[in-house]
């Protein structure tokens, strides 16, 4: 279908490489090599070329930059209206965050960034790193009520936007990881009582989709509570998140503990050291080591799931982008939010998922080929 | 047996038993809770309002019949009929899409393995709402109107009310023919089992696969010939502000269809080039020096081992599929989760609704699972 059986092996292992100065050699092994190959390039070159270029007309020369009242979006030759996110786009990142103090969610975003880039560089995964984010988490709690060093008191009502989908993904995978830790032991415990207890959890949650989770957290949550008792709306989709996010976390730190050769264990029973002294001193740590990469997977994967929480009300990034378009002026130009929608995403998403490709290939692909061979 | 808590055993024991101990009071106490509740806010609980009539029109209503008075669990059951129309297409779109994008990233061409490249990175990173949003945006508030719709192929039109497309006009000889096509299946299933037979006593080679594809494909042509070829097509057609004739999906399905297929599929690309990629290429090299044809080897020798790496994540992603079509409340689709939504939002019985909806998914997750663990039984290297 891509014609590319040249040789007589149908296994092929990937583009050619022949990366030579001359751009025409290139082009022969790359795009030419055969007739079949040749007209590939040919059909999709043209297709590209009816496709791509009323896209970047549209996109581009057309598109419609600064318009505060949408008139002139609504002129026929007008292109994309990106004139919407020049006049939404606080509303868009902070929500119904009081205006003017919303450098507070941008700096408390800026914080949560600071926080992954620092967490990302190796020669930084020392014991202070903890406590680089202990600071780091409360620095954004403080920055984001206020209340205290004359910083205005904001309800987490009116939380919103960019801020708000940083904080249930950082908070909902810091808080399910210690949960996670303790189902993947349980998992693997030789107590039945304990296995059952964690495959139990583990398969439930993993079995419904998040939205039912939710929905739980919504509205079955404040009837679980005895009376008197209430949690905010933002909390119990936190304590949904975190409840499933441990679930998932679990299997991943289990495919790392079972990668832990059976060696380690004989010789930690052989000096004599306890459950929890073999576990945190000897196997965890080479475990979690091993499951990093996944593990940042799994950060990714949580990371966008956390825009479900549009589905009972709370405004996350998804949910600002998209009541920015309910607006009268602005109605009909969805297309246009969601792109926007779509590239901070995939800013956060990419890099990440850039970063655990290279830890991978640095960590040793061998070893991390064992992890996630739970999943069913 | 000495019984003291140094003993391992009997540590063990007590561990155990206060664990559970530990979880049924906190069940207990989240149930005690839960009844002082609802008696306070006066609702009854149980599954008695199924009965009840819903009272709500449900848009797309395929496989069963359904009106406003009808009960509340035959709209749960056309809600789980939706649940398992876009999960099943979306399937088997999303395996079509993912394998032609999987082996385009191994293709030699420049241009086609960074396509490809690109469509698994942009897609893969996107949240799925967010693109159930896109789609849904493009249908409803990008595509002309009924009169003025886009016509990619003849017999197709693309509108802001949906796609519409012709369909098959049945006739009893389709039956025959199909029934011609299960007979063949069988046929071709019994050829393939006693050229095998025959081959571990004798030796002797029969090309049951090419045989059997004949039997398969052929019975029901020659049925299908026999009764006249009858082939119609009922080619939608403008009517008013609305097409009539042929089937239309909406703007709901038809987003939700794309934005899961896409997805998922961006996802399978990359399992099935680690499948394939997972083989070395060594083992074709040995077959063909074991003096194994080049069918032969790639049935008997390489699919076998990249389908060993392929299936298992395949399997999660199907499952994937199929619970992320509960998104479908997001755009307005009436799945599983939208009815029971809107069944809770009108009779209060919450804990009844959601117990609902996590137990359809449980079910078919378990089920899936239950499969798994046979195939990769069944698959499992025997090592010595």
């Amino acid at each position: 279908m891509t014609g590319t059986t040249t040789g007589s092996d149908p296994i092929i292992t990937g583009p050619g490489q022949k990366k030579g100065s001359d751009p025409v050699a290139w082009a022969r092994a790359n795009l030419f090599s055969s007739w079949g190959n040749t007209l590939t390039t040919l059909v999709i070159a043209a297709l590209l070329w009816k496709l791509a270029l009323p896209f970047l007309d549209w996109a581009l020369v057309k598109a419609v930059w600064w318009s505060p009242d949408g008139s002139s979006c609504r002129k026929p030759e007008a292109g994309a209206c990106w004139a919407l996110i020049a006049d939404k786009h606080r509303f868009m990142l902070f929500g119904t965050y009081p205006f003017d103090a919303q450098w507070r969610p941008a700096l408390a975003s800026l914080t949560f960034v600071a926080l992954y880039v620092l967490s990302a560089i190796r020669a930084c995964w020392r014991p202070w790193l903890a406590l680089v984010w202990l600071a780091g988490l409360a620095a954004i709690g403080v920055l984001m009520w206020g209340g205290v060093f004359g910083l205005v008191f904001v309800e987490n009502e009116r939380w919103g936007g960019l801020a708000l989908t940083l904080l249930l993904a950082t908070f909902g995978i810091a808080l399910a990881f210690p949960l996670s830790i303790l189902l993947a032991l349980g998992r693997r415990s030789t107590m039945p009582v304990i296995r059952w207890l964690a495959i139990g959890y583990i398969e439930l949650i993993r079995g419904v989709p998040l939205i039912s989770l939710l929905f739980m957290a919504s509205v079955m949550l404040p009837l679980f509570l005895p009376e008197g008792v209430s949690i905010d709306k933002l909390l119990r989709a936190q304590i949904a998140m975190i409840l499933f996010a441990a679930a998932y976390l679990a299997e991943v730190v289990r495919g790392g503990l079972q990668a832990i050769p059976r060696g380690q264990y004989e010789a930690a029973q052989a000096l004599g050291l306890s459950y929890w002294k073999m576990m945190g001193l000897i196997i965890l740590p080479q475990a979690l080591r091993i499951s990093i990469p996944p593990l940042v997977n799994t950060f990714i994967a949580f990371f966008k799931d956390t825009s479900l929480v549009l589905i009972i009300g709370l405004f996350d990034l998804l949910t600002t982008i998209k009541v920015s378009i309910t607006e009268p002026k602005w109605t009909g130009f969805g297309v246009e939010a969601y792109l926007f929608a779509s590239v901070v995403y995939f800013m956060f998403c990419f890099a990440m998922s850039r970063y655990s490709q290279a830890l991978e290939a640095s960590l040793g692909a061998a070893q991390s080929r064992t992890t996630g061979k739970g999943a069913a | 047996m000495q019984v003291s808590l140094r003993d391992a055993r009997f540590r063990a024991l007590v561990f155990q038993l206060v664990a559970l101990a530990a979880v049924v009071a906190g069940l207990a106490y989240l149930v005690s809770n839960t009844v002082t509740n609802l008696e306070a806010r006066k609702i009854a609980s149980g599954f008695g309002f199924l009965s009840r009539e819903a009272g709500f029109a449900i848009g797309e209503t395929t496989f069963i019949a359904y009106n406003a008075a009808d009960s509340y669990l035959r709209a749960l059951t056309v809600g789980l009929a939706n649940t398992f129309r876009v999960a099943l297409i979306g399937i088997a779109l999303a395996t079509i899409v993912g394998t032609v994008v999987g082996l385009a990233r191994l293709s030699s061409n420049w241009l086609v393995s960074r396509l490809a490249t690109l469509y698994v990175e942009v897609l893969r990173n996107v949240p799925l709402l967010v693109q159930l949003f896109f789609w849904y945006a493009i249908i409803s508030e990008n595509l002309p109107g009924p009169n003025a719709a886009l016509r990619p192929l003849p017999g197709i039109f693309l509108s802001n009310r949906g796609i519409a497309v012709p369909t098959l006009v049945t006739e009893s000889a389709h039956a025959w023919v199909l029934g011609a096509f299960v007979l063949g299946l069988l046929l071709a299933w019994r050829i393939t089992v006693w050229a095998r037979r025959r081959q571990a006593r004798t030796g002797q080679q029969f090309h049951a696969f090419w045989t059997g594809l004949a039997v398969a494909l052929g019975l029901p042509l020659l049925v299908f010939a026999g009764a006249g070829a009858p082939f119609q097509l009922q080619v939608p057609a403008l009517a008013g502000f609305n097409f009539s004739g042929g089937a239309t999906l909406t703007p709901e399905f038809a987003a939700l269809l794309a934005g899961l297929t896409v997805y998922t599929a961006s996802f399978i690309a990359e399992i099935v080039r680690a499948g394939v990629l997972a083989v070395q290429r060594g083992q074709f090299e040995a077959a063909n020096a074991l003096g194994l044809h080049r069918n032969l080897a790639m049935r008997l020798v390489v699919l076998p081992q990249a389908l060993r790496v392929i299936v298992p994540p395949l399997t999660s992603q199907y499952l994937n599929l199929t619970k992320n079509s509960s998104l479908a409340v997001a755009i307005g689709f009436p799945d599983i989760v939208s009815i029971a939504n809107t069944a809770i939002n009108q009779t209060g019985q919450a804990i009844e609704g959601i117990a609902i909806i996590m137990a359809v998914y449980l079910t078919i997750s378990l089920s899936i699972s239950a499969f798994m663990n046979w195939y990769n039984r069944r698959i499992a290297l025997v090592e010595r």
